[in-house]
């Protein structure tokens, strides 16, 4: 089993991913250069936090342009997993494979704390371990993580029970408390909180270990 | 002298057949726009034994600034301690850098970006931390945290809110998007620093190349790369213009403030980190400030050899610079390296891959000489040991006795305060109108002083956690701990068990009335900062923030803080590996007045956490546990004890609107004693909790212990005539307050007589959330923990809006 790991210039938790998966879990990974399209002998794909091009523009709004993600939604359509992590997220979104968007903050600074996410739907294999309404303790560390969609496209993630996690204390403005969705499929997930940074007793708990187990799973 | 009979001098003076040409520059005007003096410019026609041509003039203004090469404070410098055998590199590179054992090795430094966050703060903070993080990863670490120590005016005055807003977004937009967590700090106000805040940001990073880079040429012939970001007019003359005090026409200086890119700059320490491993670049140099000319020079003169550069080669942003320009520039995210001959295409191959110029543009030359070539002729030409080396020095008159508002200062006595009975005071604020105040009642408003208040707001807004390694956040602990897990190796969870603890600390208040205490206890409050997370300290860097030492109070303010540095840190055994001088710290109001801040010499210190099993929090652990005051004891009457003192204290400051007296006296004996001790008794799990006491004495430390746990207290004072005032608020160092389980009592009396560690069991946890103080059977204190929490948490926010 291997995971990939995407690695834009600006990513700064592709390391923490890694660290995560391999020293924490004991499972291996392979970064994944942006300008790659080989994402053979790969059983999912995680796209880490961080600035990927620099977000200057709007996060994410360049790096959907990479060579990698031609090959990314080949991968998603053939059932592969993905998973993108704040930054991550933002890209998905920008690509297309999640619906919706990530805007600045309501406070409009960054917040870097730990929260408490409320498991909303665990139909995804990311979540299936954990029952409803459990409550889990994540970091986040975000300038943008405000989620927005519109009426309709909230309706849709309700109906297809898409919403995966929902902030206890909303912290950033997302609408619905929307910490996390996945696709109709639930084979792409798409989260604000860092589980990477929860899987390791010493510095944070281990309650992001689950959704990282599902990578393999 | 005049212009005529300077150079009626030179000609006379040189017996060389050298004809120096008439320049077409005003040597008078531009001696003033470079910030030197006439003398400087005699010296330098001696030295080149001709007249300098504009461009090198320039390059002599920077170079012979404060801020590259301490003409006002190197004398004062020179008594720091630099050596240990802990110490791999002192003062002078890039970096200091310690040895922590087990093959790891720690590079840090601390630096300032005052004047330029002043004028323009989002930049001018955000900049500052890329300027630290370069200097790390230079010598080749992974920087792997960052601190800063911030001073700003009160928060009642918008300008402040402003200026600390536009900080704190600026640390916090470079350092979350480089992936380098900001770990821990401290902010400290006061109405000295309106106008002119101060923003030290320390950088820590641990080597990953087997050899440190230092920054010295060698190899003659040996090409010379640029890389990073391309060079551009921003931050002309940035170092010059850092080392003059500001004005109300600063802000017209706000082209002197560099732009930056972390983006950039996250890229540039990958692919320095993968260069530097391939040991192809035999020396590497940050463009800091003064930019092409301080790398260039110092690259030369270090190497004792020459540099050649063609800036036909360098990669520019705009069209049409002129050699000033690109001499002077400090666009942000560039370096210079000397690489070995036939490895150019390679390491630049590198620099490419992650978005960057890279590009050859000069060589090194065997003269010891910096060359500067345009267009095919040379523009500038000095010897690089003339810019850099045996600079001048600005003689300054050290005054014998303290100068006068001290000496004032000093003569305040306790007994000046209204009479203090048991249950509080009228205090002389005028703020409080003639109101009589509870104890409990000042208590709360010290936990409602921004200076004393949680930081929670700030540090909120920088990501700490990136890299996963730490371990004590800010704002959890007396000293931030991150754990020592190399990035570059495979670790298991296992296998890592070990950390690097890191502090800033400057009791500012205590440096204006004593600068000399001040620092010495400054130095000696960081490392007992450290001791109280049970890390062993093992060297400083230190960030020297003051006025004008043109002026004798300003001078003596330096030297005596030099000297109290040197002192306690000869004395603790952490020796100095670098930092930064920051002159001029002073602004002119618009009556005319010139307003020096309050001497703020920072102290960066860096410990070792042996086993990070063993590491300790100042909350209480467990309802029941007993509380313990070691070092200088609680005092009785008739002896009172200097080592204790309301004089400089928060108490007189925010209560009384005193900033008068005289600081406590040092105990440095006694400090290393209890150090020590803490430490052993953190590795050998005795106590549950140990927290310094610091501003606002032991009420204050009492009630932060009390808040992080969410346990009360119950502390019992022995009946005496001591002024309640001064056992509950009175400041001093050499005082800890720890916490024990019953059940190790017993081991612990026993080290307590075993190290003959002066002690006072003083009260217990409780689990009530209540603050309870008691002087004798009367309770003097008396409140609820949320309350005291709710001011500690909401000072600083409530002011924000």
């Amino acid at each position: 089993m291997t995971i990939g790991v995407v690695v834009f210039p600006g990513s700064n938790c592709d390391r923490d991913v890694h660290w995560a998966l391999e020293g924490c879990l004991g499972i291996s990974t392979r970064f994944l250069w942006h300008e790659t399209t080989d994402l053979s002998g790969l059983d999912a794909v995680v796209l880490p936090g961080g600035f990927s091009y620099g977000d200057y523009l709007r996060c994410g709004a360049i790096a959907r342009f990479a060579p990698i993600f031609k090959s990314l939604v080949e991968f998603v359509d053939r059932g592969g997993r993905v998973l993108g992590i704040c930054n991550g997220f933002q890209v998905l979104t920008e690509l297309g494979l999640l619906p919706g968007a990530l805007t600045r903050n309501r406070d409009l600074s960054f917040i870097c704390e730990n929260v408490a996410l409320r498991v909303t739907s665990s139909r995804s294999p990311w979540l299936q371990a954990r029952s409803c309404e459990e409550v889990l303790n994540l970091p986040i560390a975000h300038g943008e993580g405000r989620y927005q969609c519109s009426k309709d496209t909230l309706l849709k993630l309700q109906d297809d029970d898409s919403i995966a996690l929902s902030y206890t204390t909303n912290p950033n403005g997302s609408i619905a408390d929307i910490a996390g969705i996945t696709n109709s499929s639930g084979n792409v997930l798409g989260l604000m909180p860092h589980p990477e940074r929860a899987c390791d007793p010493q510095i944070g708990g281990i309650d992001g270990r689950v959704i990282l187990q599902a990578l393999i799973g | 002298m005049g212009l005529k009979t300077l150079l009626k001098e030179l000609f006379n003076w040189s017996s060389t057949s050298y004809k120096p040409r008439i320049e077409d520059y005003d040597v008078q005007q531009a001696i003033k726009d470079e910030g030197l003096t006439l003398d400087d410019y005699m010296e330098i026609c001696r030295r080149l034994k001709r007249i300098p041509n504009r461009t090198e003039l320039g390059m002599f203004g920077v170079m012979w600034s404060e801020h590259c090469c301490y003409r006002n404070s190197r004398n004062l410098l020179r008594d720091f301690p630099t050596k240990g055998p802990q110490i791999l590199v002192g003062p002078g590179e890039n970096a200091g850098v310690v040895d922590l054992g087990n093959g790891h090795r720690l590079a840090f430094k601390i630096e300032s970006h005052n004047h330029p966050s002043a004028i323009e703060p989002f930049q001018g903070a955000a900049t500052g931390v890329g300027g630290i993080l370069r200097d790390i990863f230079t010598m080749g670490a992974r920087p792997i945290a960052i601190l800063n120590a911030l001073r700003f005016g009160p928060l009642e005055d918008k300008k402040n809110i402003g200026l600390i807003k536009g900080v704190v977004e600026g640390i916090a937009h470079y350092g979350n998007c480089v992936g380098v967590p900001t770990v821990g700090g401290e902010v400290a106000f006061d109405s000295s620093y309106t106008g002119n805040p101060l923003v030290n940001a320390m950088a820590l990073g641990l080597m990953e190349t087997d050899s440190i880079v230092c920054s010295g040429a060698t190899g003659i012939g040996f090409p010379v790369v640029y890389v990073g970001s391309t060079t551009g007019r921003d931050g002309m003359g940035g170092a010059s213009f850092a080392s003059a005090e500001l004005t109300n026409t600063s802000l017209d200086d706000r082209p002197a403030v560099q732009v930056g890119d972390p983006f950039l700059e996250k890229g540039l320490i990958e692919a320095c980190l993968e260069v530097f491993k391939t040991g192809d670049v035999v020396a590497a140099q940050d463009m800091g400030a003064a930019g092409l000319t301080c790398s260039c020079s110092e690259m030369a003169s270090k190497g004792g050899l020459g540099i050649e550069l063609d800036l036909d080669l360098v990669p520019a942003r705009e069209e049409g610079m002129t050699p000033y320009e690109f001499l002077l520039s400090e666009s942000q995210e560039r370096m210079l390296f000397v690489v070995k001959p036939g490895k150019e295409e390679e390491i630049m191959n590198r620099f490419t891959r992650w978005g960057l110029r890279a590009s050859v543009v000069g060589r090194v030359l065997k003269e010891n000489v910096v060359r500067v070539i345009q267009n095919g002729s040379v523009a500038a030409e000095i010897p690089a040991s003339v810019l850099a080396e045996d600079t001048p020095i600005n003689d300054h008159e050290l005054i014998t006795e303290p100068p006068s508002y001290i000496r004032e200062a000093w003569n305040w006595k306790e007994t000046d305060l209204p009479i203090s009975d048991l249950t509080g005071i009228s205090p002389l604020n005028i703020k409080f109108k003639g109101k009589y105040l509870t104890w409990t009642d000042i208590l709360l408003y010290l936990f409602d002083d921004p200076t004393i208040a949680s930081k929670n707001w700030i540090y909120k807004q920088y990501d700490y956690q990136v890299q996963l390694n730490t371990v004590i956040p800010p704002g959890a602990a007396d000293a931030a701990v991150i754990r020592l897990r190399p990035q570059d190796s495979n670790n298991s969870l296992s296998s890592i068990n070990q950390g690097v603890a890191a502090v800033v600390d400057c009791p500012n208040r205590w440096c204006s009335l004593d600068p000399e205490r001040g620092a010495m206890a400054a130095v000696l409050e960081s490392s007992r900062n450290l001791s109280c997370v049970g890390a062993e300290p093992l060297a400083i860097t230190n960030n020297l923030n003051f006025a004008s030492p043109k002026n004798s109070t300003g001078y003596w303010q330096l030297a005596m803080a030099c000297k109290g540095i040197s002192t306690a840190c000869q004395f603790i055994n952490t020796p100095v590996t670098g930092g930064n001088v920051s002159l001029y710290n002073e602004t002119r109001s618009e009556s005319g007045d010139l307003i020096p801040i309050q001497p703020t010499p920072v102290i960066g210190m860096v410990g070792l956490v042996h086993d990070l099993n063993n590491i300790c929090f100042p909350n209480w652990v467990n309802a029941g546990d007993l509380i313990y005051l070691l070092g200088v004891p609680l005092e009785k009457l008739p002896q009172l004890d200097n080592r204790i003192s309301l004089g400089a204290s928060s108490y007189l400051e925010r209560i009384h609107g005193l900033q008068t007296g005289r600081p406590p006296e040092l105990d440095l004996n006694l400090e290393v004693i209890v150090q020590t001790f803490i430490r052993k008794c953190i590795r050998k799990k005795v106590i549950c909790s140990a927290h310094d006491l610091s501003d606002g004495g032991l009420a204050v430390a009492i009630g932060e212990s009390c808040i992080g746990s969410g346990l009360g207290a119950e502390i019992h004072l022995n009946h005496c005539d001591v002024r309640i005032d001064r056992l509950l608020f009175g400041e001093g160092g050499a005082r800890v307050i720890v916490s024990i389980n019953p059940l190790n009592i017993k081991e612990f009396k026993q080290l307590l007589i075993d190290n003959q560690i002066p002690s006072e069991e003083i009260g217990f946890v409780t689990a009530e959330k209540e603050l309870i103080i008691k002087h004798g059977n009367v309770k003097v204190v008396h409140t609820s923990i949320d309350k005291i929490k709710m001011n500690y948490l909401e000072a600083i926010p409530r002011r924000m809006v």
